[in-house]
């Protein structure tokens, strides 16, 4: 399951103002793992999958993605600030799925799923349409192609916004409280695709959630932020049954209290 | 004061001849002001700060400085530079400059206007900023501008009259030439402002068309 270290955290610092939200953080995540952040809120977890999808800059350290840094380049032996271009072609293994989805509300269902395969992949437009029908069919919207976004249930939405994601092949999908902005009940349709979606690929997962059932589920291992740093490091089976921190027995606690 | 209805009528000809200059003008400023606002607002948001500031203080300067000014500086100084248009072209694309500024803002707001999980949405693509732009930013902030971009093309009409300031006769200027032969100035001038009246309540209703037709899409 855990093929060396395909994402690699080092010494990562980030502060806003006063307030540090990561604090010299290392880690690494194998290739296909898949990795749950739990933690209270402010605590940095949705800041790593930020930092990830090269939305928020780390203040300091290095990331590293299938061996290539991905704020930096190597120049004459030295670290030297990555170039657009090169932060790019890095980025393009990665995507992520938002809270609270941000499809384009000016292109149909389908043409959100081929935005990107057709203009950032080159394919065709026959063939991302037809890889687009099949992924939409697979969250189990096949029948709502020619729909505007604004047409569909937030749930609807979600599970589209997820289509589009695969659409563009991703070694990691980054999820960051997918189904925080949604009712139960339709949250639990959301995590019945995602559920599929672990059984069936080997894409690496980072997922910030606060559904623990399904964390529990699906992850490979759970990591328990406090802030700006992880204070443990475990499966699913040690982090949620015996905790050994104490922080994060009341965390779990107070989050399976709200649920 | 007696005044004359027939000679508002007799008028008319002359201010025809000048709705034709005056529509001129705002048609090529407006589309001028159309795409230099666009580029100026792009502009204004370029990372790169040797293309953002100077076109920031372009677009302040032209802002803060009178429209006869620049129609005067452009019709004196562009046949300096070797530069020789008719007045006319000069005056539409001082109008069109003028204006660009304002419309500069106006596409600005609209832009300001999309959400930032859009962005964040086309990064998570991997589109490249052109595609951004062209295919997720400006689809979602123009329809929602379209109405005050509207509203700019009045009051574009209603400033050519100062295009007289060099030499361009549209229908002020026409106006007061049939003055200076009749010696009748307040028939020829009324006759002029129900022209200028009358266009403007026309494309005022055309812009409140268009802002019933955009104002219903919802992106």
């Amino acid at each position: 399951m855990t093929n060396g270290d395909f994402i690699t955290f080092e010494g990562v610092h980030k502060a806003f103002g006063q307030n540090v939200v990561l604090d010299d953080l290392s880690f690494s995540v194998g290739s296909g793992e898949r990795v749950t952040l739990i933690g209270p809120s402010g605590s940095g977890k949705t800041t790593i999958l930020r930092m990830l999808m090269t939305l928020t800059r780390p203040d300091r350290g290095t990331i590293k993605v299938n061996g290539d840094y991905l704020y930096h380049e190597e120049r004459n032996g030295q670290l030297v600030p990555a170039s657009e271009a090169h932060i790019r072609k890095v980025r393009s293994r990665i995507t992520m799925v938002f809270q609270h989805f941000n499809l384009f509300p000016n292109m149909k269902v389908l043409r959100n799923v081929t935005e990107a395969p057709i203009h950032v992949l080159g394919k065709s437009k026959d063939e991302a349409e037809a890889r687009g029908k099949e992924l939409l069919e697979m969250v189990g919207l096949g029948d709502k192609l020619d729909a505007h976004p604004s047409q569909l249930s937030g749930g609807q939405q979600q599970r589209v916004a997820i289509a589009r994601a695969l659409a563009v092949d991703p070694d990691v999908l980054l999820l960051d409280e997918v189904t925080s902005a949604l009712d139960p009940e339709i949250a639990a349709e959301v995590l019945d695709v995602l559920r599929d979606i672990a059984k069936t690929t080997d894409v690496t997962m980072l997922l910030v959630t606060h559904a623990m059932k399904f964390a529990r589920d699906v992850s490979h291992r759970v990591l328990m932020f406090n802030e700006g740093r992880i204070i443990e490091d475990g499966t699913p089976e040690q982090l949620f049954n015996e905790p050994e921190q104490d922080r994060t027995r009341t965390f779990l606690k107070s989050v399976l209290d709200e649920t | 004061m007696n005044f004359d209805w027939s000679q508002v009528w007799d008028a008319m000809p002359t201010m025809l001849d000048g709705l034709l200059v005056a529509l001129t003008a705002t048609g090529i400023g407006y589309v001028i002001a159309l795409i230099l606002g666009l580029v100026f607002a792009l502009a204004r948001r370029s990372p790169n700060r040797w293309v953002s500031m100077p076109v920031g203080f372009l677009v302040e300067f032209i802002r803060s400085t009178p429209l006869l000014v620049q129609l005067f500086f452009f019709f004196y100084v562009l046949p300096l530079i070797g530069i020789s248009v008719s007045p006319l072209a000069t005056g539409a694309f001082a109008l069109g400059l003028h204006y660009a500024t304002y419309v500069s803002e106006v596409y600005r707001s609209g832009i300001d206007g999309v959400p930032p999980g859009q962005w964040e949405a086309s990064t998570a693509l991997n589109l490249s900023t052109r595609r951004t732009w062209t295919n997720v930013i400006l689809p979602q902030a123009i329809p929602r501008v379209v109405p005050a971009l509207a509203n700019y093309i009045i009051a574009m009409f209603k400033d050519t009259p100062q295009l007289l300031a060099i030499t361009v006769v549209e229908m002020l200027g026409g106006a007061i030439a049939i003055g200076s032969e009749t010696f009748r100035y307040s028939e020829p001038i009324a006759a002029a402002g129900l022209v200028y009246l009358f266009v403007a309540l026309v494309m005022a209703w055309i812009a409140r068309i268009v802002e019933r037709r955009f104002g219903q899409v919802r992106v």
